[in-house]
């Protein structure tokens, strides 16, 4: 997509800053993800060529670890912890509400944009199961009906 | 002066401390109240969160769970009758939980303020680094040897032993790793240190770097955790600037810096050397060993890589000394160990105890059994990779030589309570799926086993053929064997502990009878 190319400038700022760093490859595409949102394929290349790996290299890093994006997020980003613990406590009917409010899988993100589902294993607020995180504040000893409310606030606010 | 005291702690907030916080502070100003409200780190006594401190007499005083709507009572009670408030607990330090602990590792929990220099000083902070510059590599590393320390990650590796063979690995560029990818489910020990006694990891790393003869450390913190590597960053920040850090460590003549790593959402990366290969920027793959991380680790070169806990431990081991640590505990397993109590459990939280309490005192006595009310059916000890332990059980004292001896690990001490809702073969399914998920690839019982294993159980759940259940039984035991003795490494090693205990303890889940299940 050419408005890829648009962040190109970050992009090369965030090279010149890191690239000399031993083991510069995740801190480059994390701090690529903060500025941005999200690994955008069309700067492969550029990260590429700025720390001398193949494309195949930077692509496998990519894909392998969980937390980089190649598309932008939804509005809203809210992981519902589905690990033992949480479990214990009702996360598997929890993830069925969300699944059910939202019309979407476990991963899925809304047609409109404002939200989007990821599982995640651990939080850790095991002592105060079952847990989420959303937009990256955690909270926990959630209940069927807080976890309703902050899933309609993620609406409204996606609808004003 | 009103002075009272909210954790700041990640959970805490996940409750409603910051909104505590805040109604204490706007309510207190509507009554032209003088308060200091300090942000500490927490107790660990999660099921009193938010817990809120107030300075007294009798020290300091505790009220907790404490809701936003609470606090305008809380703060009459307070300028009145602070006992006969309905939240009111006595004095913190004299909670039973609380004051059965031992805690060496969590001595300033709830206490500190976690990014003061001066509270850490105050409480005993880096008077083990003074001891370590005073002594010398050499003999702290015999010192660490000698309190019989074990690597806290699951292995139960001695640290000393490791100190020792990255010490004697020549003179170039070494490194200390630490490990604080802490991805197990029930664990939160290494989260809570992080994020409520940064400085205390940071002591026990320079500790480390200056008496193996590393220069630079990483913090490998994976990304679920954002509030530890916030404060993580600011600590080294703080201990940088007051001369602990940097090229000349308290007054030693050696350098060490420090540096956090973040992890980027892959479980395998808890795995020591699939954790250097993602610091070094590629994907988590596990290597094989030998070669020792310990002789060729980060870079290739030779690397002290250890646990937060562990790490955690060695500033108390050189402040007090190794005999003071290794008087706790029982047998081969020494010193204290956090465990943490999560998942369906009354009293859930931290329990810092010398090795050597049963199971039982640990859940029933601190725990209070499960949350739900409804009867214990079992406890997975050590994370996503430890065995369901049934409550016949519960009478096996924690200690790694213990636990082993039944089929199960204490891992890193985190300890999940499910009641007789939680179906058994469903959570065995989960630990392969799990597995299958978040296998690196590398090896083939892991990255294919896992996959198998699953449709074994499904299989297994699904047909009403005897002879096929058997058959099912039969073969998952099976695989179970594969993966424990084939894998690489732990993931698909030790994801035959859920599954097979699962099996053995809980065949009706299964739809198979106890026989037909020990067949």
């Amino acid at each position: 997509m050419p408005d890829d190319l648009l962040h190109l400038p970050v992009i090369r700022d965030i090279l010149a800053r890191d690239k000399d760093t031993p083991g510069a490859l995740l801190p480059i595409l994390h701090a690529i993800q903060r500025a941005i949102g999200y690994v955008p394929d069309a700067v492969v290349p550029e990260i590429a060529h700025a720390l001398n790996l193949s494309l195949a290299e930077v692509r496998g890093v990519i894909s392998f670890y969980h937390d980089f994006r190649t598309a932008p997020p939804a509005r809203h980003t809210l992981r519902l912890c589905r690990a033992e613990s949480c479990q214990s406590r009702g996360a598997e009917a929890l993830a069925a509400q969300l699944r059910e409010q939202l019309a979407l899988d476990d991963h899925g993100t809304s047609a409109d944009g404002a939200i989007s589902l990821r599982p995640v294993y651990c939080l850790g607020a095991c002592a105060c199961s079952p847990a989420l995180e959303l937009d990256g504040q955690v909270h926990a000893r959630l209940t069927p009906e807080r976890l309703r409310a902050l899933v309609n606030a993620c609406r409204e606010d996606a609808a004003c | 002066m009103l002075k009272l005291y909210i954790p700041c702690d990640s959970v805490a907030r996940a409750v409603g401390a910051d909104q505590v916080a805040d109604a204490l502070q706007r309510e207190a100003e509507r009554r032209q109240l003088a308060v200091d409200i300090q942000r500490t780190s927490s107790r660990g006594l999660y099921w009193l969160e938010p817990l809120l401190e107030c300075d007294s007499v009798h020290g300091r005083l505790g009220f907790g769970p404490v809701c936003v709507e609470d606090v305008p009572a809380l703060l009459d009670a307070l300028a009145g009758e602070p006992a006969g408030h309905v939240l009111a607990l006595g004095p913190v330090e004299q909670i039973p939980y609380l004051q059965t602990q031992q805690r060496l590792l969590f001595a300033r929990a709830g206490i500190t303020r976690p990014l003061s220099l001066d509270d850490y000083r105050a409480h005993g902070g880096f008077a083990g680094l003074a001891a370590a510059v005073a002594l010398g590599g050499a003999d702290v590393v015999a010192a660490v040897l000698d309190s019989g320390l074990r690597g806290r990650g699951g292995a139960a590796f001695p640290a000393g032993i490791k100190w020792r063979t990255v010490r004697d690995a020549g003179a170039g560029q070494k490194y200390v790793v630490c490990n604080a990818d802490e991805g197990d489910s029930g664990t939160f020990a290494d989260r809570m240190l992080m994020e409520g006694d940064p400085f205390l990891l940071i002591e026990g790393m320079i500790i480390a770097g200056l008496a193996v003869g590393a220069d630079k450390g990483y913090i490998y913190v994976r990304s679920e955790y954002p509030d530890a590597i916030r404060g993580l960053d600011q600590a080294i920040a703080i201990a940088r600037e007051a001369g602990y850090l940097g090229r000349d460590v308290a007054g030693s003549g050696q350098a060490f810096d420090l540096e956090v790593r973040v992890g980027a959402g892959a479980y395998i990366c808890g795995e020591e050397t699939a954790l250097l290969e993602s610091i070094e920027g590629k994907r988590g793959i596990v290597r094989a060993k030998p070669p020792l991380p310990a002789l060729q680790g980060l870079f290739g070169l030779p690397t002290l890589v250890h646990n937060v806990l562990t790490l955690a431990s060695v500033p108390v081991i050189l402040a007090k000394g190794a005999a003071f640590y290794r008087d706790f505990g029982m047998g081969r397993s020494l010193g204290t160990m956090p465990f943490q109590l999560a998942g369906n459990i009354r009293h859930g939280g931290l329990v810092e105890r010398a090795f050597g309490l049963t199971l039982r005192e640990l859940v029933e006595g601190y725990g209070g059994g499960t949350a739900s009310g409804r009867p214990l059916k079992a406890a997975q000890v050590g994370g996503p990779l430890g065995a369901w332990v049934p409550p016949s059980h519960f009478d096996t004292p924690l200690d790694y030589e213990a636990f082993a001896a039944m089929g199960a690990m204490l891992g890193h001490g985190g300890v999940v309570v499910a009641d007789d809702t939680l179906n058994m073969a469903s959570m065995a399914r989960f630990a392969l799926q799990f597995c299958a998920e978040e296998s690196c690839g590398k090896c083939t019982p892991c990255r294919i086993g896992s996959t198998r294993g699953m449709e074994v159980v499904d299989r297994l759940i699904a047909t009403s053929d005897l002879t096929e259940r058997h058959d099912q039984a039969l073969l998952l035991r099976d695989l179970c064997d594969t993966l424990q003795y084939g894998s690489l490494c732990a993931m698909g090693g030790m994801t035959a502990y859920p599954v097979a205990s699962a099996l053995k303890y809980f065949p009706a889940d299964f739809g198979l009878t106890h026989t037909e299940a020990a067949q």
